[in-house]
């Protein structure tokens, strides 16, 4: 493992970041980085999610400010105090989640800060058209000025956020997980434009946590982990195997002994199942599935292709526009969570804090959130302290909630704690199906092995579990079937033991009927 | 044995700690509230034309303020004046913290305040000649139902629409003065009388318990104060109502419904305030003219911002604004200072509240609990037009 | 058998509701300047409310802010007109020492934006609670300085006075009542079109514009423009609160020349229901303001020009409170059914913080 650069002949760095070291109130953010980046380079920083790449992007933005370090544009020192200042330094900036306005058009997002005005009050709105065509042009990527960025696809809401560093003349442009959000074909096509403006003589940061992208579009890469530079790399004298290793450290492993399962009877069957969202289109399009008692399902798909709807759906906080849904033989379709959790539903949400918790209430309260109005927390229309507290405790022990009484505010428990309650309740009684929903988000190693082993625990109990998670490995460590979601739909059921990731991957990224594109199968392998 | 005291002693010093954290805003906003009023005191004498300057006026206006409160020495009547004062405060302050406590900004309590008062007097006269033990409570459920219902209609209209409380209660309250305005003048007013006024609320009258004046409601907002907080803390609706109040999102995905529970509690702040609409009519003034008006929809907002929207607080935070109302006029007698400086005094302690952040920094308050205690989601809600945060 | 009952009683009230309405038309050239009169600090309130909620400040302390220019307009108005004496000048009768109260209402009011601007922008309170916090303020101040003053039995300094059209523009035929609407007015009221129409092309054609409707939106995108978010806050809010204090001013300044408690009336808050309904544009709340003020133009036409027959008896039975209730009724059904169907700024209400500052 090397921390010096390979020396390779080049002009002098047009940009150079020397020892920065950004300390956070229990965590150093960045620990005496060293970063340099050459005139017309792109130069790729990888790292795992808060392995410190943003703080280090935003001490450049002058979004944040170093304790330590310094920062030299063409070999001079500057001080950056904040991001107007920045961009007259020639610094813009594409973050992971766009900074447009979408009510706003193109032109006016592009114009903002920026604006080229017709005497001293008034926008003249039609010579930035004008140069805002023409930039287009320059790169081949022609825009309607006055569209509504809203109405924009997400491909074109990032050209109009490059756009935007272009119009401010930017040298150096920094670009966070750009393609996040994109699909393969968009993300070749941002590729190309990015390489267009490194031929121009730009400078590029390319910011991102996918191995297959930075060896596709780096000139250089830069690897961070937790806070630290680990090492730097030309593409060409690398491969996935040694950034990977880089990137995470130590090869870990994550793996549950999940045992064999024996399903039973369907608990839960959707036919023709549809739903809406907050906004009215239909984002889940008619789902056939079953989950058996004694089996892990798990939900595979990038977020946002209707899994949230379709959980809202099956625990009664959404009414489906159409289908069926039987639990146990009975039509429960659009039954309230009420009747959803009195039937042996129970329900681990993705947004715990908003949905499963309330922060200022008790450990004990929070315990019973769901039951508290039942036989023996309720007598009548009286809450029954001493129940309350009782089972409290029991959950607590059983659960190995770390928590000081269970009085104590629930405001004051670790995230991981938070999730054990959660769990804690939602766990511990007889149930008929279980729904995780991202159930290990955000949490250390130890509470994530803790949920995982229990899960195995309720399956092996005769519990039908459905797991919807971001994180495929999740879902391929612990499902016993592997559905996957696509634009609404769920386009292939596969057995969890034998499904392969990279075939997963494909699914989740195009539904199976185009014909793979490159990137996608790059995408599937990371 | 000499551990058990020490253990003792360490246990109280704890509680003691408890209760200043609790208390200590408060108690530093009134302190500065009374100094901004000294010097508002000083600064209007150079206004009052025909007085020489008097550096000490402050003083002896807040002298009389105590005076006309408790009596100095303290005395029955004054006491049971300032008791008087209080007990309205103390059902509107309950109307408004309930709210709170579930989510809602009640900014009605005026618009049914008069709603209760009126509906009292509506249902005492149609009770007339009956006895006491018959008409008592239907006129005190006539004026509880008359300020349910006028709380009952922002509720619904919330729940489904979205418009928001802080607007349709407020809107209410003026509809309120015209309607009131409008029975006194009309289906209820005393035939062939000079101006509006409504007959006599008769053998409906709370009886007379201590003192001057100190009428059976006095009994009837110390009960409220008991049964809000039972309601709140020892009930599973009262469990409802502060999931609701405190994450929406979480009462729905316990299976409760918040929609229902919005008209539930609108309606139940409605009723408070309508009691106590309904005590000042049957204790105090016993009949009403189109002229009748009051402060309590004001001094409810303060009364349960004041006390932290917890049913005790609110009864000690009525009590301190009672006795600055029963005191006031003895202060504008003898000091010559408008009995609204009450007002005053009022405002700025809210405002002090509501700057804690900085309150904090200037004493070095670190670790007390914020000035005020009420959900931060009413701005939320006011823009989404959404009944609930989500 | 019953729909046929029902038609035979329908075609008298038909016949009553045409009539009403052809009244209505025929009373428009009279009752038009009521309504702008009316309407102009409704307006003025509901320009305030745009100021702030598109650049992402909550203001419902309208109503207190307006009070408190009312109040100070006409309370420095007594004081300063008997110092420098003078006759109404034949110009809108304006005097100096009503040009120094105007001043100082409109100073008071930016003093009392500023208050909620500190409150929800720096110090991130609750906006609701603080702007309702700025009305419980207002009202006490005011009534205890009233009341104060009052024992002094002041004087006061007068009241602009309203202009008179050119006989010939008014009496052209069909549209001179419409000349004599914005024209025969005071200053104040003749002025509110011109800050509809100034706000509307400044908010969408101009930087601060822009500025201000990108910071009501998305305010994490201006500030890495950088764009100061807080700054621009401040500034809308406190101009927000000097319109609020014009149209205080005009309650006791030109509407009326003395200062009652409470006078403004929920206006601040009807104001805000203009806003809504207009869409947070200043047109369209100037819009909604006139159709809020025509309950109340309404109502005064009937008196001085009673409809004849049996219209007008229906109309004089209906009791005044009814009309003195109709504008706050029609803002709480507009609200009611309105809200949501409106999208205010993505941004409306949300304090803002700095990421450097975390």
């Amino acid at each position: 493992m090397t921390t010096e650069s390979p020396s390779v002949p080049s002009p002098a760095p047009a940009l150079e970041m020397r020892g920065i070291t950004k300390r956070y109130p229990g965590v150093v953010a960045n620990d005496h980085i060293d970063l340099d980046v050459r005139p017309g380079e792109i130069h790729a920083l990888l790292g795992e999610n808060g392995a410190g790449k943003t703080t280090l992007m935003n001490i450049l933005y002058g979004l944040a400010r170093p304790d330590e370090g310094e920062i030299l544009l063409d070999g001079t020192p500057v001080r950056i105090s904040g991001p107007s200042d920045a961009i007259a330094r020639g610094i813009s900036m594409v973050h992971q989640h766009f900074m447009l306005v979408p009510v706003l058009t193109v032109a006016e997002n592009i114009l903002l800060g920026e604006e080229t005005m017709a005497g001293p009050v008034f926008i003249d709105q039609n010579e930035a058209r004008k140069r805002i065509r023409e930039l287009g042009k320059r790169f081949h990527f022609e825009i309607d000025p006055d569209a509504k960025v809203g109405t924009l696809s997400v491909g074109w809401q990032q050209r109009v956020e490059i756009l935007k560093a272009l119009y401010r003349q930017a040298q150096i442009l920094v670009l966070d997980e750009p393609t996040a959000v994109l699909t393969p074909q968009e993300t070749e096509e941002i590729f190309a434009v990015l390489r267009r403006l490194a031929a121009e003589g730009h400078s590029i940061v390319f910011i991102s946590h996918k191995l297959y992208e930075v060896l596709e579009i780096a000139d250089r890469i830069t690897v961070i982990r937790r806070g630290k530079v680990v090492g730097t790399r030309l593409p060409a004298e690398t491969n996935e195997d040694d950034l990977a290793e880089l990137m995470v450290g130590r090869e870990v492993q994550l793996t549950v002994d999940r045992g064999d399962s024996h399903p039973a009877d369907v608990v839960i069957r959707l036919e023709g199942l549809k739903v809406a969202d907050d906004r009215g289109s239909e984002v889940v399009r008619s789902v056939d599935l079953e989950v058996r008692a004694g089996e892990i399902l798990g939900i595979a798909g990038v977020a946002g292709n209707g899994q949230d709807e379709l959980v809202e759906a099956l625990v009664g906080l959404r009414r489906p526009t159409a289908g069926k849904i039987t639990l146990d033989g009975r039509d429960v379709t659009g039954k309230g969570p009420r009747h959803m959790n009195e039937a042996g539903v129970a329900f681990v949400p993705a947004d715990r804090q908003r949905f499963g918790l309330v922060l200022t209430f008790d450990v004990a309260d929070n315990l019973v959130l769901t039951s508290y109005y039942r036989s023996p927390y309720a007598r009548g229309i009286l809450r029954n302290e001493s129940a309350i507290e009782a089972a409290a405790k029991k959950t607590v022990a059983a659960f190995d909630i770390r928590t000081p009484s269970v009085r104590a505010r629930l405001s004051t428990l670790s995230g991981g704690n938070q999730q054990k309650v959660v769990v804690g309740r939602e766990f511990d009684r007889t149930l008929s199906l279980l729904i995780l929903d991202q159930p290990t988000r955000g949490l250390d190693v130890g509470s994530i092995e803790f949920i995982h082993r229990r899960t195995i625990e309720q399956r092996d109990a005769g519990t039908a579990i459905l797991l919807v998670s971001a994180e495929l490995d999740e879902v391929l460590e612990l499902s016993d079937r592997i559905a996957v979601m696509y634009r609404g739909r769920v386009v292939a059921i596969l057995d969890g033991r034998t499904a392969d990731k990279n075939e997963v991957g494909l699914l989740m990224a195009t539904g199976g009927r185009e014909r793979a594109p490159a990137a996608a199968l790059d995408q599937a392998s990371t | 044995m000499t551990a058990k005291p020490a253990a003792q002693t360490a246990k109280g010093r704890s509680v003691a700690r408890r209760v200043w954290s609790v208390v200590a805003l408060p108690l530093v906003s009134i302190l500065l509230a009374l100094i901004v009023g000294a010097v508002i005191i000083l600064g209007s004498e150079l206004v009052i034309p025909g007085q020489a300057f008097d550096p000490l006026l402050p003083a002896r206006a807040y002298i009389a303020l105590l005076e006309g409160a408790i009596g100095l020495p303290p005395a029955l009547n004054p006491l049971v004046s300032t008791l008087v004062a209080t007990a309205p405060l103390v059902l509107g302050g309950l109307s408004v913290a309930f709210g709170f406590k579930s989510g809602l900004f009640n900014i009605g309590a005026q618009g049914q305040f008069l709603m209760g008062a009126i509906g009292a007097v509506a249902a005492a006269i149609a009770v007339s000649g009956q006895p006491s033990i018959v008409a008592i409570p239907v006129a005190v459920a006539g004026g509880m139902l008359a300020g349910a219902i006028w709380g009952f209609i922002p509720g619904i209209l919330k729940a489904l629409s979205g418009a928001h409380e802080v607007v349709t209660t407020i809107m209410l309250n003026y509809v309120a003065i015209s309607l009131f305005a409008w029975i006194v003048a009309g289906p209820l007013a005393v035939p062939g009388a000079p101006s509006p006024i409504t007959p006599d609320v008769g053998n409906a009258a709370y009886p007379i318990l201590i003192g001057r004046g100190g009428h059976l409601g006095l009994l009837v907002a110390l009960a409220a104060v008991g049964i809000v907080a039972w309601l709140l803390y020892r009930t599973t609706f009262g469990f409802e109502v502060r999931t609701a109040g405190a994450n929406p999102d979480a009462a729905r995905y316990a299976g409760m419904r918040p929609r229902v529970l919005i008209v539930v509690t609108m309606s139940i702040c409605g009723l408070l305030a309508g009691l106590a609409g309904a005590g000042d009519v049957l204790g105090t003034q016993h009949h009403v003219t189109s002229s009748y008006g009051t402060t309590v929809g004001f001094d409810s907002i303060a009364v349960a911002l004041l006390g932290r929207s917890n049913p005790v607080g609110v009864l000690f935070a009525a009590l301190l604004f009672g006795a600055m109302r029963s005191g006031a006029s003895l202060m504008q007698i003898s000091a010559g200072i408008p009995a609204q400086l009450v007002d005053v005094l009022q405002a700025t302690i809210l405002l002090f509240l509501v700057a804690t952040p900085v309150i904090q920094r200037l004493f070095s308050l670190r670790g007390t609990k914020t000035g005020i205690d009420a959900p931060g989601t009413f701005t939320k809600t006011y823009v989404s037009g959404e009944p609930t945060v989500g | 058998m019953d729909g046929l009952i029902t038609s035979l009683y329908g075609i008298p009230v038909a016949g009553l509701v045409f009539e009403f309405l052809g009244y209505l038309i025929g009373v428009l050239p009279i009752v038009a300047p009521i309504m702008l009169r009316v309407a102009a600090p409704l307006t003025l309130a509901a320009m305030c409310g745009v100021m702030c909620e598109r650049s992402g400040v909550v203001n419902i302390g309208i109503e207190g802010t307006m009070l408190v220019a009312a109040f100070v307009g006409w309370v420095v108005g007594v004081v300063v007109a008997p110092l420098i004496p003078a006759e109404p000048s034949a110009f809108f009768g304006i005097t100096p020492a009503l040009l120094i109260a105007f001043v100082a209402a409109l100073g008071s009011a930016m003093l009392v934006a500023l208050l909620h601007a500190w409150l929800s922008i720096s110090v991130r309170a609750d906006q609701i609670i603080s702007g309702t916090i700025i009305n419980i303020a207002a009202f006490g101040v005011t009534g205890y300085l009233n009341e104060l003053i009052s024992k002094s039995s002041p004087t006061s300094a007068g009241a602009f006075s309203q202009f008179t059209p050119p006989s010939f523009l008014v009496q052209i035929p069909f549209i001179g009542w419409i000349f004599n609407m914005f024209l025969n007015q005071g200053p104040i009221t003749i002025s509110v079109l011109v800050i509809v129409i100034v706000l509307q092309v400044l908010l969408f054609r101009s930087r601060w514009g822009l500025r201000t409707r990108a910071i009501g939106e998305h305010p994490k995108a201006a500030e890495t423009v950088g764009i100061d978010v807080i700054r621009v806050r401040y500034r809308n809010v406190i101009l927000g609160g000097m319109l609020a204090g014009v149209g205080g001013a005009s309650l006791s300044m030109e509407l009326t020349n003395s200062f009652q408690d409470g006078m403004t009336a929920g206006r601040g808050f009807i104001g805000l229901a203009a806003m809504i309904i207009g869409r947070w544009t200043p047109l369209g709340a100037f819009g909604a303001a006139l159709l809020f003020a025509s309950s109340q133009a309404i109502s005064q036409s009937i008196t001085f020009a009673t409809p004849s027959g049996n219209l007008g008896h229906l109309l004089l039975s209906i009791p005044g409170q009814f009309w003195d209730a109709l504008p706050y009724i029609v803002t709480i059904v507009v609200v009611a059914g309105l809200i949501g169907r409106s999208t205010p700024p993505a941004a409306d209400g949300l304090p803002y913080e700095r990421e450097a500052t975390a």
